[in-house]
Parts: structure tokens; C-alpha cells; sequence
């Protein structure tokens, strides 16, 4: 057990059991912030796998942003102690079990598959060369995402306030 | 088995993505869906990043998460706005009520 | 002018009615008076095809300018070998008269429409849609390739179904759009086949590297017969589009349309495109693919002919005078008449457009009256009007001096070559009769029109000449039906600019044994490379038949325009006792052979039927098996209920749980909710990973 696997199974250890308490937990706001740790967690885990412009990205966009539009959605449109929050549509043990299954299936398929091993020499600081692919090998893809984007914002500006005309 | 590898990460990932379907379909909020949604795109993300270190495909992999995580955010700003519009229609966002698709 | 800079001006062109469109389409309800800038862009467009050609013609007379690129690689598919499809642009003579031919009437009727179309509650919306139809249409003319052809023929369709249905509070305009489409749409099936076996055998869609391929004696699949299908189905894309005999159908309904939309689209530019794509294929027509074309074209031209006799909707007997016309196109065509067929579509599309704007000037003056029995006196009413109509219909009529004459005589006299050297006669006897009955029912239409007594007083009363944006153009397009901008001499149009130097009829790529024999390169010219036409005798036969054709045409004409005047001026004759004492042809004419009963009673009625069928099928057989096995599952499983209930109680608890699983994920498969969906996902999702046990 080297410094790198404790730290691993550390951040591991975070990012699930915090998931586990976003899907399971009665009120949607410890929900939410459950979620916070969860992708702190993510950020960790990227770090580790040498991605730390990534894990920037991550903690900047999902925790600075998505997040706290999650945070909003849940205060517009929920008073906060809200009754029930389980859907009706599946029961919780049928959909524990199956998503059980499910897991044990997939993780069944990560561990026995023979995957093609070639470490790679992922420079220290990735920033750089992410650059550069973005604007070269991915540059279409990145023009289109900015697009994307601004249908995005264009189109949910447009939705959330439709009924006011 | 201790020793951190590819495998770990994949076994992370997959459980990261179990939880995020369970919370997709036990959950009633709409919002809360929504979150279920995040953990699997996360899910994703971390086997991009994880084949791009231990499969030697460049930095392609980490490419590709960043541009999950940019969809992932004009997918939440999307979902939140018909959330809200779903809101002052039924004054709920509970999405085993909302089956109007049904008909 | 380089050649970049010719391919660079091109394709302005092309683009430039595309962004007025856009501009009036996004913007046009916040800035009304966005249709100026419209027609701006096409004026513009106009003057740069203008300069286009005479870029080409000072300085690449003879040869053809393409600019092209791959647009899709497809690799190197096995089985099929290396696909690659090109875009690109070719310029000719024949492209660049045709980009000034449609910009000038497109800028006119923009023009025009500015008056006849104010006060309409979508009036910009219309402009949009003349740029884009003129986008379509330049697109068409433009390329260098079957693909691309195919692309904007189907983008002027639909052009074509937006404005013949721009009045669709008007069921009728509605429904004669839904003609236009569904009609042209047969023919475009044929023409997509056709281009799919080409494709299918040469890997290309390029027509140079086609015709390329099949002078090195490639022929699709080996044969020539599959090289006359080819020609013959994508031909069929030519008879729907330009209204030819029996898709012809689409065109007269499509009157419902406003009247500057008719002359632009179903008068002088889209319905030619048909003609055009013909034009563009004709080197690769074998001589019975060429047969059939000129007996379409001839049968065309003679029914619509004899329709146009008796219909009274001035618009109408126009848009059967122009089915009449793009019939002679089609035919002239057929017989190898290759330069005079083009010159008759410049020609007419002139001609024709000023007769349908000047029947939308005749209309708009008479409060949108278009039965001729109800006008007549116009004349002095309309003075620019009366003889702007006239002098095109002088032009349409083939009498000497107008451009019309011309180019009508010239096809004439390749009919009459062509019955000399194969023998089919009954092509310029149909050609001639059909020019006789065209200068009668032109006569009549203008003396009904104009002259004569005044019979709707009140109309008559309030008729007044239209303002100066509606006879501009009027008079622009009477003016160029004069024969001066063709040819010098006003009876022989081979002596002309026109036919001598711009407009050359390309050799045949076919192989020699499927040409007709006079088309075979004759022995001594084929030793000069390049300059192979025809054989001496075609070239003979032609001039043999050329003042015969000539006189011929004179007296047919003349004749019919004395009829006319016998019948309608002086009333030394009278129509209406004519037409009682040939009820039965009279009708016939009148109700259009009965064709659209025709195709009623079969294919529309058929379809219906068959669907109708069909529903019975669904109705009584599917269903009954459906409720049948409904009736076999409750029964089953009412009597398993028993089971369960009486013998195997002790497995009940056990069957609970799994049977509240299962149902809760089948009983409602189709809940609406989402995550019922997501279950189902997850489940395939295990099922897949067992099934291809990667562990």
C-alpha cells in the first residue's frame, strides 16, 4: 500500500458513499450538498489519474455551476421540507435489486475483461496540450460545443419564461 | 489486488454509475433525477480519463471529459428551465405524475 | 476576368437570393420594408450575371470553366471500390445565358411584385420565397453534377409548392400545391432511379466524367439498353417538372399561385429546368431514348394545344400555351434540334413572362376578374398593357420579326429534317398543327382581352392602366421579343450570334450503332478532333428543310390568326354554333381530355381504395386475431387463477414476490414515465453483458 493507494482508496471511499447518500437520503437539500462531496470526490480521482486540468474544470463547472443550479431548481419549485420524494413509478427493493445486478454485471465485465494495457506518459501539466488539441485535432468540435452552448442558454431562457408573453 | 490500476478505477466508476441509475429511477423530484443524471455523467467521465492514462491514447480521453462536462452543463440548464416550466404547469415536479406522454 | 474569378462571381450569384431570404425570413416581420432589400440583392445578382457573361464570352467562348471538390469520401468500401462525391460548379455558354435568362425575369417580377402584391397581408414572406426559389433555380443551373441537380430540383419543388399555395386560406391554391408536389414527385422518383444506376455504375455523379466514361464505350452495366433507361428516367424528372404529357396535370392548377409567380416559376424559368436538365443529359441520349422524348414532347405539345382552344381563365389558356410550348422544347430535343430547343426556352421564357405579367396587369386592373368572356375594350384602357401582350403574342404566334419566329422555325425545320431522315412524319405534322392552333388561341385570347365591347361595364368602368414598377417590366420583355438581340437577320436564325457562336449542339457520347445514323460524325469532320457535330447530312437535311419549314410555318400561323380574327373580331364566323355542332370535341377540349377524372377515378381513387382495404384488413383480421388471443390469454388465465388458487397454495408466497417483480416492470410497459423506461434500459443493459459474456 503505497501514499498513492491510500489517497485512491481515500477519495474512493468519498465519492461513493457520499453518492450513496445523494441517492438515498430523505431531503433533497442534504441531497444536493451530498452531491458537493461527491464530485470533490471525482475532482480527487481525476487528480490521481494525472488529469488535473480536468479536475479544475470539474470542481469549477459541476461544484461552481451545475450544482448550484441544482440548489436553485430545488428552492424554486420545492418548499423545503418537502413530504415524499420516492417515486411511486418503482418500488425501492425490486429497483435495488436489479440495479444490483446490474452492478455486479458490470463490474464483473470491468474486472475479467483483458483490458490493453500501455502506460502512457501523460505529462505533468496537461494544460498546455489540452490547449493545443483543442484547437487543433478538436477544433470543430469545439466551435460546435460554444454553439451548443449558446442554444443552450438562449434556449433555456426562452423556455423558462414562456408563459409570461 | 491493492496495487491501484486501470481496474480500480473502472470498478469506481461502474458502482459511481449503478448508484446514479438507481437514483434516476427511485427518485420522485424531478431535480433529484437530475442529480442521478450527474453521477452517471461522472460515472462516464472517469473511465474517459482512466483509459486515457493507462491505454496510451494521448490526451484524447480528457478531451472527450471536458467536452462531456460542457453538454453536462447546457444539459442542466435545459433540464432546469423545463423543470421550472413543469413547475407552474402542474405545480409539481414530481415525474411519476407527469405521464402525459401516455396519451 | 481569370477563371477563379469568373467561379468566385458564380457562386455570389448563387448565395446572394439565399441570404435575402434569410434576412427577410428572420428579420421580416420586425422590418416590413425589408422586400426592397430583396429586391436590391437580385438586381445586384442580376448585374453580376450580366458581367459573367460577358466575362465568359470575351474571354472563354469555346471552353467550359468547373470548379469542384470532394465533398464525402466514403474510402474504400469493399465490393464497391473508392466513392467519392464531388461538388462543383460548371460554367458554359449555355449556363451563363441561363443565369442572365433567370436573374433578369426574377429581378422583373420582383419588380412587378412590389405593385401587384401590395397590401397582402404576407408580403414579405413572398419576397422570401422568390429568393429562395431563385436560389434553387440558379442552383440548378449552375452545377456540375447529378447529385447537386437532384438537391435543388427537389429545393425548387418545394420552392414551387410554397408559392402556388401562398394563398392557402384558398382551399383550392392549397390543393393545387399538393398537386404540384405529389405530381412532380412521380416524375422525381423516375429521375432518382436514373441517376442511381448511373451512379450505381460509375461511382460519380459528375455529368463530364459520366459522359467521359461512356465515350470510352463504358456503358452502365455493359449495355445499351440500361444507357436508354438512364436517359428515359431521368428524362421522367423532366416530364414532371416540365408539366410534360401525362404529369402535365400540375401546371394549370398551379394558376392559383400569384400571377408574377406564375410567369417567374411556371412560365419562364422553373418549368424550363425540366428542358434544361434535358439539355444538360442530351449527349448521352441513345437514338430510342431520343424517340421517346420527342414523342412526349410532340403529344405535349399537341394536347395542350388543343385544351387551350376553349378555356376562358386567361390564365389558363397561358398556362396550356406554355405546357404547348415547353412540349415543342422537349420535342426539338428529341430530334436533335439540340441549339434551337435551347433558344426557344431563352426565347419563350421572355415572351412568356411578359404575357403572364401582362394578364396579371390585365387582372389586377379588372379587380382580379380572369374569365376573358367577362373583359374585352382593354385596349384603350391599357394602352402599355394592350401592346406589350401583343407584341409577345406576335412572338408566340411565330410571325416574322419576333423572336419567337425564330426559334420556332428553327425547331420546325429539325422536325421536318428529322420526319425526312428517320421517316416519323407524324412529328412535324403534329409540330405544324400544334404552331396553327397556337396562333389561334393567342388570337383569341387578345382579342377577347382587349378588343371588341366592353362586357362587365362596372369592371370596365374602374379598369385602368397599372403604375410604372408593373409596365417597366412589361415593356422590358416586349422588347427583347424582338428578333434584333438574336440574330441580324430577321429570317434565318442560324445566321445569328445567337445560334452561331454561343449556343453549339455538343457530340453524342453514345456508342455509334445507338445514335440515329445522322448523328453519326460524319467521316471527314470526325478527323477534326473537336469540332464533330452532325453529318453532312443532317446539316443538309436541315437546310433542305429550311424554307419549306419556313413558308409552312408562315401559312399555318397566318391561317390560324385569320381564324382567329374570322371568329372573334368580325364574326363572320361563330364559335359558340361550333362548338354546339362539336359538343363532343368541344367538351372533350374543354374539360382537358379528362384527365384529371382520369387520374382520379385511377390513382387517387386506387390509392384510397387500397388503404381503405388495408384498414378493413387491420380492422376485422389483425384485430379479431388480436382479440382472439386476448380472449385465449384471459381464459388461460383465468383457469391458471384457479390453479393458483386451489392447488398450489404453498407456492403462492414464493410466485408473489416474483410475479409483483415481473409485473410491476411488464404489466405497464408502456407507463409514460420515464423511469420505467430507464428500468427497461438497465435490464437490456444485463442481458446484453450475459449474452456476450466478455468475462
Amino acid at each position: 500500500m503505497t501514499f498513492y493507494d491510500i489517497i485512491f482508496y481515500l477519495f474512493a471511499a468519498i465519492t461513493l458513499i457520499s453518492a450513496l447518500f445523494v441517492v438515498s437520503t430523505r431531503n433533497i437539500v442534504y441531497s444536493a450538498f451530498y452531491l458537493l462531496f461527491t464530485f470533490f470526490g471525482v475532482a480527487g480521482i481525476y487528480v490521481l489519474l494525472g488529469a488535473d486540468f480536468i479536475a479544475v474544470v470539474q470542481i469549477m463547472v459541476y461544484v461552481g455551476g451545475i450544482l448550484i443550479l441544482l440548489l436553485f431548481g430545488v428552492m424554486l419549485t420545492n418548499k423545503i421540507t418537502n413530504v415524499e420524494i420516492r417515486t411511486g413509478t418503482v418500488q425501492l427493493l425490486p429497483a435495488a435489486i436489479g440495479i444490483g445486478i446490474f452492478m455486479g454485471a458490470v463490474v464483473a465485465v470491468m474486472i475479467w475483461t483483458e483490458w490493453k494495457l500501455e502506460p502512457a506518459q501523460i505529462p505533468l501539466t496537461t494544460t498546455k496540450d489540452i490547449g493545443h488539441l483543442l484547437i487543433t485535432d478538436y477544433v470543430l468540435i469545439f466551435e460546435l460545443l460554444g454553439i451548443l452552448l449558446l442554444i443552450a442558454l438562449i434556449g433555456a431562457a426562452s423556455i423558462a419564461r414562456r408563459d409570461q408573453e | 489486488m491493492l496495487q491501484v490500476g486501470l481496474t480500480h478505477f473502472l470498478i469506481i466508476s461502474a458502482v459511481l454509475f449503478s448508484l446514479g441509475i438507481y437514483g434516476i429511477v427511485t427518485r420522485k423530484n424531478a431535480v433529484m433525477v437530475l442529480m442521478g443524471i450527474e453521477l452517471v455523467l461522472n460515472a462516464a467521465n472517469i473511465n474517459f480519463v482512466a483509459f486515457s492514462k493507462f491505454g496510451n491514447f494521448g490526451l484524447g480521453g480528457q478531451v472527450i471529459a471536458l467536452f462531456v462536462i460542457v453538454l453536462a452543463a447546457a444539459e442542466a440548464a435545459i433540464a432546469l428551465a423545463i423543470v421550472l416550466n413543469i413547475y407552474k404547469t402542474f405545480s409539481n415536479v414530481n415525474v411519476d405524475e407527469i405521464d402525459h406522454l401516455k396519451e | 476576368m481569370s477563371e477563379s474569378l469568373l467561379i468566385n462571381l458564380s457562386i455570389i450569384i448563387l448565395f446572394l437570393p439565399l441570404l435575402g431570404f434569410s434576412i427577410v425570413v428572420l428579420l421580416g416581420k420586425r422590418f416590413p420594408k425589408l422586400y426592397l432589400l430583396e429586391v436590391g440583392i437580385l438586381g445586384i445578382a442580376l448585374l453580376l450575371s450580366v458581367a459573367l457573361l460577358l466575362g465568359k464570352f470575351t474571354n472563354y467562348m469555346t471552353n467550359d470553366i468547373v470548379a469542384s471538390f470532394t465533398w464525402i469520401t466514403m474510402g474504400n468500401a469493399p465490393l464497391v471500390g473508392s466513392l467519392n462525391i464531388e461538388l462543383g460548379i460548371k460554367i458554359d455558354n449555355i449556363t451563363a445565358i441561363m443565369l442572365v435568362v433567370v436573374n433578369l425575369i426574377s429581378f422583373l417580377v420582383h419588380v412587378y411584385s412590389i405593385e401587384y402584391m401590395r397590401g397582402d397581408k404576407r408580403y414579405t414572406r413572398y419576397f422570401a420565397y422568390l429568393g429562395i426559389f431563385t436560389f434553387s433555380m440558379l442552383g440548378i443551373v449552375l452545377t456540375h453534377n447529378l447529385l447537386m441537380m437532384y438537391i435543388f430540383w427537389e429545393l425548387v419543388g418545394v420552392s414551387s409548392f410554397l408559392l402556388i399555395g401562398f394563398w392557402f386560406e384558398k382551399k383550392s391554391a392549397a390543393d393545387a400545391a399538393k398537386k404540384a408536389f405529389i405530381v412532380n414527385r412521380i416524375g422525381d422518383i423516375g429521375m432518382f432511379i436514373g441517376i442511381l444506376i448511373l451512379f450505381t455504375h460509375y461511382k460519380t455523379f459528375t455529368f463530364d466524367l459520366i459522359f467521359q466514361q461512356i465515350a470510352d464505350g463504358n456503358l452502365p452495366f455493359g449495355s445499351d439498353a440500361w444507357l436508354t433507361a438512364a436517359g428515359i428516367l431521368v428524362f421522367m424528372g423532366a416530364v414532371g417538372k416540365s408539366a410534360q404529357f401525362p404529369l402535365h396535370v400540375w401546371l394549370p392548377d398551379a394558376m392559383e399561385g400569384p400571377t408574377p409567380v406564375s410567369a417567374l416559376i411556371h412560365a419562364a424559368t422553373m418549368v424550363a429546368a425540366g428542358v434544361y436538365l434535358v439539355v444538360r443529359i442530351f449527349v448521352m441520349l441513345t437514338a430510342d431514348a431520343m424517340l421517346v422524348i420527342a414523342v412526349v414532347g410532340a403529344f405535349t405539345a399537341l394536347v395542350a394545344a388543343t385544351i387551350a382552344l376553349t378555356q376562358n381563365d386567361i390564365k389558363k389558356v397561358l398556362a396550356y400555351s406554355t405546357v404547348s410550348q415547353l412540349g415543342y422544347m422537349v420535342m426539338s430535343l428529341g430530334v436533335g434540334a439540340y441549339a434551337f430547343a435551347f433558344f426557344h426556352l431563352v426565347t419563350h421564357a421572355f415572351f412568356k413572362a411578359c404575357l403572364f405579367l401582362g394578364s396579371g396587369s390585365v387582372i389586377h386592373a379588372m379587380h382580379h376578374e380572369q374569365d376573358i368572356r367577362n373583359m374585352g375594350g382593354l385596349r384603350k384602357k391599357m394602352p402599355i398593357t394592350y401592346y406589350t401582350f401583343l407584341v409577345s403574342t406576335l412572338a408566340i404566334s411565330g410571325v416574322p420579326f419576333f423572336s419567337g419566329f425564330l426559334s420556332k422555325d428553327g425547331i420546325l425545320a429539325g422536325t421536318l429534317a428529322f420526319g425526312k431522315l428517320t421517316g416519323h412524319w407524324l412529328i412535324p405534322l403534329m409540330a405544324f398543327t400544334v404552331a396553327a392552333l397556337t396562333a389561334f388561341y393567342m388570337f383569341r385570347l387578345v382579342i377577347l382581352t382587349f378588343h371588341g365591347k366592353p362586357k362587365d361595364h362596372h369592371k370596365f368602368e374602374h379598369a385602368h392602366e397599372s403604375p410604372f414598377v408593373m409596365t417597366a417590366p412589361l415593356v422590358l420583355l416586349a422588347v427583347l421579343s424582338i428578333f434584333i438581340w438574336y440574330t441580324p437577320n430577321p429570317i434565318a436564325p442560324d445566321a445569328g450570334w445567337f445560334m452561331k457562336t454561343w449556343v453549339k449542339t455538343p457530340v453524342q457520347v453514345t456508342p455509334l450503332e445507338s445514335r440515329f445514323n445522322f448523328m453519326q460524325p460524319s467521316r471527314e469532320e470526325a478527323k477534326v478532333h473537336g469540332e464533330v457535330v452532325h453529318s453532312v447530312e443532317y446539316s443538309e437535311a436541315i437546310h433542305w428543310a429550311h424554307y419549306p419549314a419556313m413558308l409552312l410555318s408562315l401559312i399555318v400561323a397566318g391561317l390560324g390568326i385569320l381564324i382567329a380574327f374570322m371568329f372573334y373580331q368580325w364574326k363572320k364566323l361563330n364559335a359558340d354554333k361550333l362548338a354546339v355542332k362539336l359538343q363532343l370535341l368541344y367538351n372533350f377540349s374543354l374539360n382537358k381530355w379528362y384527365l384529371d377524372e382520369a387520374y382520379d377515378a385511377t390513382a387517387v381513387h386506387g390509392t384510397l381504395g387500397s388503404s381503405k382495404m388495408l384498414a378493413w384488413f387491420d380492422n376485422k383480421i389483425i384485430d379479431g386475431i388480436v382479440n382472439g388471443s386476448a380472449w385465449v390469454t384471459r381464459f388461460t388465465s383465468k383457469l391458471s387463477g384457479l390453479f393458483d388458487t386451489f392447488v398450489v397454495d404453498g407456492l403462492v408466497n414464493f410466485s408473489a414476490f416474483f410475479s409483483g417483480f415481473i409485473g410491476l416492470s411488464f404489466k405497464r410497459l408502456q407507463t409514460g414515465k420515464v423511469q420505467t423506461y430507464i428500468v427497461y434500459v438497465v435490464f437490456a443493459v444485463i442481458f446484453l453483458l450475459l449474452f456476450l459474456k466478455p468475462f
